[in-house]
């Protein structure tokens, strides 16, 4: 079972080698398989000992009333407004930040990157109350603005180590040329650079989008007002009825999930060559 | 003669801001963003650590000294509490990695099919997470649970009360955690496997080596660079997180018995605003994985080169 592929497998292993991953690939999609039949439950069969995969009388029920009857619409433009303007903050400061950690010697270099992997240990306690308050004096708490500064902020960290990592792969020569050529630093930066660190950037878009997309805790700290209720805040409501909403719950968890799921089946390429963590060094 | 020292060092920083202005620029906006939302909140959580401020003392707080901090290592609770979170944490993150390594060893090889693998096995990541602790949290359900269920009708064996036990519930938070989990872990190896160079195995080969010691002695070691960051990573977040602990067990039940540490603080924090005593107990978590995470970095001196 080595990394090797010089061997051509036996049968025998090529066969177990297929079981054992078509059994454990189906276990891992079955919770997925499970929400999407909920949703499609009609409301007298919520409950249900069966295991079929597509239930009796499925119906679209839950997602009719998702929309219709419930202000699921507003929650998704929400969602939509907050992810969208973390994505575009998170991907400009990390890109940024990522760089000068990567090219420049400064005073507190080593610091910064301790202090931003210092900042992942904090128990998530320790920042709610005190930005609560200080959201109320800076008057951002119960606005979009506030959520997306408190989110960018939760996303950077982790951004920031990522795309210096990147960056460390590509060549300091290429800069170094264009600079001869007569480009300016940021020209350099932004020309050669940038569309070379295309994957980590993808990365970075996709990690700023799910954070704000799939954050909870502290949405459900700084929103009060329900016109401005995230997807988190409007479905964790039907949960609280786990009775009568559980297939309201699941449809909208179905249509929660399509955007990133979709980003992410996309991007699974991306993936693997653009998250480094900074330690596959060229 | 400090004054000399303070002006040396002054001056070595103008110096250095004029040198590197442009690096100055790039992060500034970064840290000021960071600084509002987290920097601030933290040095602002220090001082609530050392009152009393509480539902009663909301306003009127004042500073009582290291008195929370007393009340934090005095209860028997915390040594339970964080004894459960290092158990939660190995137990998770050794999973993670045993799963998602073998699972990219498996999916590096020449296999017909495995971009369709390699696709559906990240699919848990790309769920969010409160979806996922919800989601399951129903899949554990006695009766109607499809966990349950699999086991009556699949396996033939007796029903497991998943949520109504303490050791239950906690099993069906690692079982959530363990899930969500590995996929992360599984594209960090994938991306460190191909990144090792083919002439190595070539070399292997004609020397003779067996497929056990070409992963033996070339994958695992250079795998063990990347992997590192990613198992420091997940100490990290495994340690904390909330979500899955939480919502799975709805706060705790049965009976504040499935707790880890910082469930255990939003509990007394939220539900019983006593913010004094919650402040303390975060830093007390904090330092607590400092020292972890830096024992770890120390010993694996995983991180050499990353900064």
């Amino acid at each position: 079972m080595a990394g090797s592929y010089l061997h051509k497998d036996p049968w025998w292993m090529t066969t177990l080698i297929y079981v054992f991953l078509i059994v454990f690939t189906i276990a891992t999609i079955y919770p997925i398989i499970v929400v999407i039949n909920v949703s499609l439950r009609p409301g007298n069969m919520l409950h249900t000992t069966s295991l079929s995969l597509i239930p009796k009388n499925a119906t679209l029920e839950a997602y009719r009333t998702l929309f219709l009857h419930k202000p699921f619409l507003r929650w998704l433009f929400n969602s939509t407004i907050v992810s969208g303007m973390v994505t575009i903050l998170g991907v400009s400061l990390a890109s940024t930040a990522g760089y000068a950690f990567s090219r420049f010697r400064f005073r507190g270099h080593d610091f910064g990157m301790i202090v931003l992997i210092t900042t992942q240990m904090f128990p998530v306690t320790m920042l709610l109350v005190p930005l609560f308050i200080m959201l109320i004096s800076l008057h951002l708490y119960d606005t979009f603005l506030g959520l997306v500064i408190a989110y960018s902020a939760t996303v950077l960290p982790f951004c920031i180590w990522q795309m210096k990592g990147y960056y460390d792969t590509i060549s300091v020569s290429l800069e170094e040329a264009a600079r001869i050529d007569g480009a300016s630093h940021f020209g350099a930066f932004y020309q050669i650079v940038l569309p070379l660190a295309a994957p980590a950037l993808v990365i970075t878009a996709l990690f700023s989008f799910m954070g704000a997309w799939s954050e909870y805790l502290v949405a459900a700290v700084i929103l009060n007002d329900k016109t401005l209720y995230t997807l988190p805040l409007g479905l964790k409501q039907f949960q609280s009825n786990f009775d009568t909403e559980w297939g309201l719950y699941a449809a909208g968890a179905v249509i929660v999930c399509i955007p990133v799921v979709a980003l992410f089946l996309v991007l699974s390429r991306w993936l693997i060559s653009g998250l480094t963590l900074g330690s596959v060094k060229g | 003669m400090s004054t000399v020292m303070a002006t040396t060092a002054i001056k070595g920083f103008f110096a250095d801001l004029k040198r590197n202005r442009l690096a100055y620029y790039y992060t500034s906006p970064a840290f000021l963003v960071m600084g509002i939302v987290i920097l601030y909140p933290f040095l602002y959580n220090i001082v609530i650590s050392f009152s009393n401020m509480s539902l009663t003392h909301f306003r009127d707080w004042h500073f009582v000294g290291l008195r929370q901090y007393g009340r934090v290592f005095a209860d028997p609770l915390f040594y339970a509490t964080f004894g459960k979170t290092l158990a939660w944490t190995i137990i998770n993150v050794f999973f993670h990695v045993v799963i998602g390594v073998g699972l990219a060893l498996i999916l590096n090889r020449p296999l017909r099919g495995r971009a369709i693998f390699r696709t559906l096995l990240i699919l848990p990541w790309a769920v969010p997470q409160y979806i996922t602790a919800l989601t399951w949290r129903g899949m554990f359900h006695y009766r109607y649970g499809e966990v349950n269920l699999v086991l009556i009708k699949l396996f033939g064996l007796p029903p497991i009360e998943w949520l109504s036990t303490p050791l239950g519930a906690f099993g069906a938070c690692l079982i959530t955690n363990i899930w969500l989990g590995f996929p992360f872990m599984m594209v960090i190896a994938l991306g460190g496997l191909q990144s090792i160079p083919h002439e190595l195995y070539e070399a292997a080969e004609v020397d003779g080596a067996g497929r056990f010691q070409q992963l033996k002695n070339i994958t695992l070691p250079l795998l063990k660079p990347v992997m590192i960051p990613a198992i420091s990573l997940g100490i990290i977040w495994t340690f904390n997180n909330f979500n899955v602990v939480w919502l799975v067990s709805n706060g705790g039940q049965p009976a504040d018995s499935t707790h880890i540490l910082v469930s255990y603080v939003y509990k007394s924090v939220f539900n019983y605003y006593r913010y004094g005593y919650g402040a303390a107990l975060s830093m007390v978590i904090f330092f607590i994985l400092l020292l972890i995470s830096v024992n770890f970095i120390k010993r694996t001196k995983g991180t050499k080169g990353v900064y």
